[in-house]
């Protein structure tokens, strides 16, 4: 019966592995296919020139600067906005004090109104929040310089985007900003999940909410913590961060390529310059790293799984 | 050089992989979303080169000189931007009239390469593109893989308006010239007529009690008087300061002569290090330093400089004639808007004061590949008309590439004065072509990481110079890169 049982179950894997096949793994063994040629992205002519993009790469100082950004992004990100959510789902569902006749775990006075409050910007459109920062960043009549005008801080008026030492943390703040509800949510639904007589049999004895929310909440929460790593990453090198660079950013890319990240200049080679060959050749190489992301993830965070 | 399918690899590497393996592999891959690789690959995969269907030629007669098939069918896409579509529509209706028989096929997008990007790609483009926009396909490119049909036979023919006059000789100077790329062929007509320089509000400027400086002791005497008034002396768009160039390449020019924009846009070495062009950016550094440029402008976008431009905070911006429409709806009634020649060094100069920057926009172009290109070239030879001419200027408030067609309608007050400041630059217009040749080293090298840097103060004009012509060496070393040079 076991080759029939395999039979079965090749018999509905079959059709979403072709489509998987088709429109992701084959577009991928395209573009590295692509990455060997001179192809401009606007003819169909085009010659093998094999290493040459890969050796020009590794020369391009741009190259090495918006790999730089991106891994700053990956890295960084994630353990930002992760930490945040962390803390403000923690508040929310557990971190309250106790009140008289109420459950024994509670979130924080008001926490139903910010959980909402925080899922707001993921109703946005990346490119709608990029541009209302783009606004709220202006130096001349910005929100933010106008808030710092208005306590009166009047010399201190950064040009934000336009000062190439802040710029990349400007746009950094705006996809912390437009993700961490969406983790917050997650967390907290994680969290709703972990039983209560584990909270109580730790308040009795004794332990304050840092202790509980080691010990307990963030051990039992491990493996959504994880994918939201990845998740995060992800997003940190992909789609998401090209949309905040591209629409923000001066030139887009700079202040003096302050802000540029791999996405972009994969962009940037393949529609603005035609030098698509050379843009996969990016592309391959963003691929590396993100793989390389994925499996550092995955190793480092493998713990082993609590039953509860 | 073969076509892109015929070479792709059949094996897509999962044959001879074990089910379990392949599952989890391709679960790896999941994790893994890199969008802009799949839409990329996406474009190349068409077919062959469709070439062999083209329009038989039609024959020439005085009314159809081209010789268009008149039973052929055109296609023209255009960009749907600042100009809208409907002056297109009109010169397709004039096309539709002139050979009744024909079928035109008329879009307007402004996604010009996510639409025809793959179109060439599979040799079947269409007769017209309208090729503009931030979707523009690089025309370096197109040229060098010989997607383009050359104009000459559109130039050489009879114009719509007088048929002993060739079209070439009723265009405005620098627009065959720019249509070159590295021989006598015209790849590009450019329909659009761009005049650049220094933008300011004549209103504005009567209230400090000043005239439009022609030194550069003059400009930052007017400035200063501004600034006692609280108002900056510049604004520019910070955030793509390639819009410095507008005033600050034709003021090199007057400066130093054509040779030195010449020699600029050759890619010569050294070229930037010419007297001419250190006095040039020691003279707009000197605005940054004596706080003449609006507070925050760095950090500004091209709406935003014009925005704060237009309500007075700032006095002069370098920019092109599409400001008019583009900040139509924050310029004030009264602002009485106004455009000048960029302001000299001082008499020394080696070109009068009123050479400034003009040239085509709108750049459309005939695809070699394309079934019917005596159409596409017909079409154009209509649009160059006067009357279509005149039809765009007063709907868009534009010059075009035909040279007059400004009589007998009312302009506006930006346009009138672009008009005026052509008329006194006479011959000396100059147009430099990094832009349209180096769209890369143009902008986001030159403008945001030389000028842009240099006007934040965090660069001296020495250090710019420095920088920017090391960015010039590098693009004459690109192997990647097609290079031009100046007929």
């Amino acid at each position: 019966m076991q080759h029939g049982k395999y039979r079965f179950i090749a018999g509905f894997l079959a059709v979403p592995l072709g489509l998987y096949a088709l429109f992701v793994v084959w577009p991928f063994i395209q573009s590295i296919y692509y990455s060997f040629t001179d192809w401009t992205g606007l003819s169909p002519d085009f010659k093998m020139v094999g290493f040459d993009n890969y050796s020009r790469m590794l020369d391009d100082d741009i190259f090495w600067k918006s790999l730089q950004h991106s891994l700053l992004f990956a890295l960084l990100l994630p353990l930002v906005t992760l930490g945040f959510a962390l803390f403000l789902a923690f508040m929310i569902n557990v971190g309250g004090r106790r009140r008289k006749g109420g459950p024994v775990i509670t979130g924080v006075r008001g926490s139903s109104f910010y959980k909402i409050v925080y899922f707001f910007p993921q109703v946005l459109s990346i490119a709608i929040v990029a541009l209302l920062f783009a606004f709220a960043y202006n130096p001349d009549s910005g929100a933010v310089n106008s808030v710092l005008r208005g306590i009166g801080l009047d010399s201190v008026q950064p040009l934000w985007l336009g000062d190439p030492n802040l710029a990349l943390w400007a746009v950094m703040a705006v996809l912390v900003w437009s993700t961490v509800g969406f983790f917050v949510v997650l967390f907290s639904a994680g969290m709703a999940s972990i039983p209560a007589d584990l909270y109580e049999a730790a308040l009795l004895d004794g332990a304050d909410r840092a202790t509980t929310f080691f010990r307990i909440t963030l051990p039992l929460l491990w493996d959504t913590v994880q994918s939201g790593w990845v998740y995060m990453g992800i997003l940190a090198l992909g789609a998401e961060s090209f949309a905040v660079v591209q629409i923000m950013t001066t030139g887009p890319g700079g202040p003096d390529y302050s802000t540029t990240v791999m996405v972009l200049y994969v962009y940037q080679k393949a529609f603005r310059d035609g030098q698509a060959a050379y843009a996969t050749t990016i592309g391959v190489a963003l691929l590396i790293v993100t793989l390389a992301f994925a499996a550092l993830v995955m190793r480092v965070g493998r713990r082993e799984r609590l039953e509860f | 050089m073969g076509s892109t399918s015929a070479r792709n690899p059949e094996n897509n590497g999962s044959a001879g992989v074990g089910r379990r393996d392949l599952i989890k592999r391709s679960a790896a891959l999941g994790l893994i979303s890199v969008p802009a690789m799949s839409f990329l690959s996406a474009c190349a995969s068409g077919g062959g080169s469709g070439n062999g269907d083209k329009a038989k030629a039609g024959k020439k007669t005085s009314k159809n000189p081209l010789g268009v098939n008149d039973t052929a069918q055109m296609e023209f896409v255009l960009f749907d931007g600042g100009f809208g579509k409907e002056y297109a529509e009109d010169a397709v209706k004039v096309y539709e009239k002139n050979l009744p028989r024909a079928k035109v096929k008329f879009s307007a997008t402004q996604k010009i390469q996510s639409t025809l990007q793959p179109r060439f790609n599979q040799g079947t483009p269409p007769d017209l593109i309208d090729n503009s926009g931030a979707e523009q396909m690089d025309m370096g490119v197109l040229v060098g893989k010989n997607q383009l049909a050359d104009l000459t036979p559109l130039l050489d023919a009879p114009s719509v308006d007088d048929p002993a006059k060739k079209v070439r000789d009723t265009l405005r100077p620098g627009i065959v010239e720019m249509g070159q790329f590295d021989g006598e062929q015209v790849w590009i007509l450019y329909y659009a007529y761009t005049v650049y320089g220094v933008w300011y509000s004549q209103k504005a400027l009567d209230s400090l009690d000043e005239q439009y400086p022609q030194t550069w002791d003059q400009m930052l005497a007017v400035c200063a008087k501004a600034k006692k008034k609280g108002m900056a002396g510049w604004t520019y768009a910070g955030k793509y300061p390639y819009y410095l160039p507008f005033s600050l390449y034709p003021m090199i020019g007057k400066v130093g002569g054509v040779e030195v924009l010449d020699a600029i846009d050759n890619l010569e070495p050294n070229a930037w290090k010419h007297p001419a062009v250190k006095a040039c950016f020691e003279a707009y550094y000197e605005l940054y330093k004596k706080g003449y440029v609006l507070k925050g402008t760095p950090g500004l976008d091209h709406i935003q400089s014009q925005t704060a431009w237009a309500k007075g905070k700032a006095l002069f911006l370098p920019n092109g004639s599409w400001v008019e429409n583009e900040s139509a709806n924050v310029i004030p009634q009264d602002f009485d808007l106004a455009v000048a020649a960029p302001t000299g060094i001082d008499s020394s100069d080696k070109m009068p004061f009123g050479t400034i920057w003009a040239s085509g926009g709108e750049p459309f172009i005939v695809p070699s590949k394309a079934k019917n290109t005596e159409g596409g070239m017909e079409q154009l030879r209509i649009m160059l008309s006067e009357a279509s001419s005149k039809n765009f200027t007063s709907k868009v408030k534009s010059l075009t590439a035909y040279n007059g067609g400004t009589e007998g309608i009312t302009l506006t007050p930006g346009l009138k004065s672009g008009v005026a400041a052509l008329d006194k630059a006479g011959e000396n217009v100059v147009n430099p072509r990094l832009q349209d040749w180096y769209a890369q080293l143009q902008k986001e090298k030159i403008g945001v990481s030389g000028l842009g840097e240099m006007m934040a103060g965090r660069l001296t004009p020495a250090e710019a110079v420095k920088k920017i012509q090391g960015f010039a060496d590098e693009t004459a070393k690109d192997p990647s890169i097609k290079r031009y040079k100046h007929q």
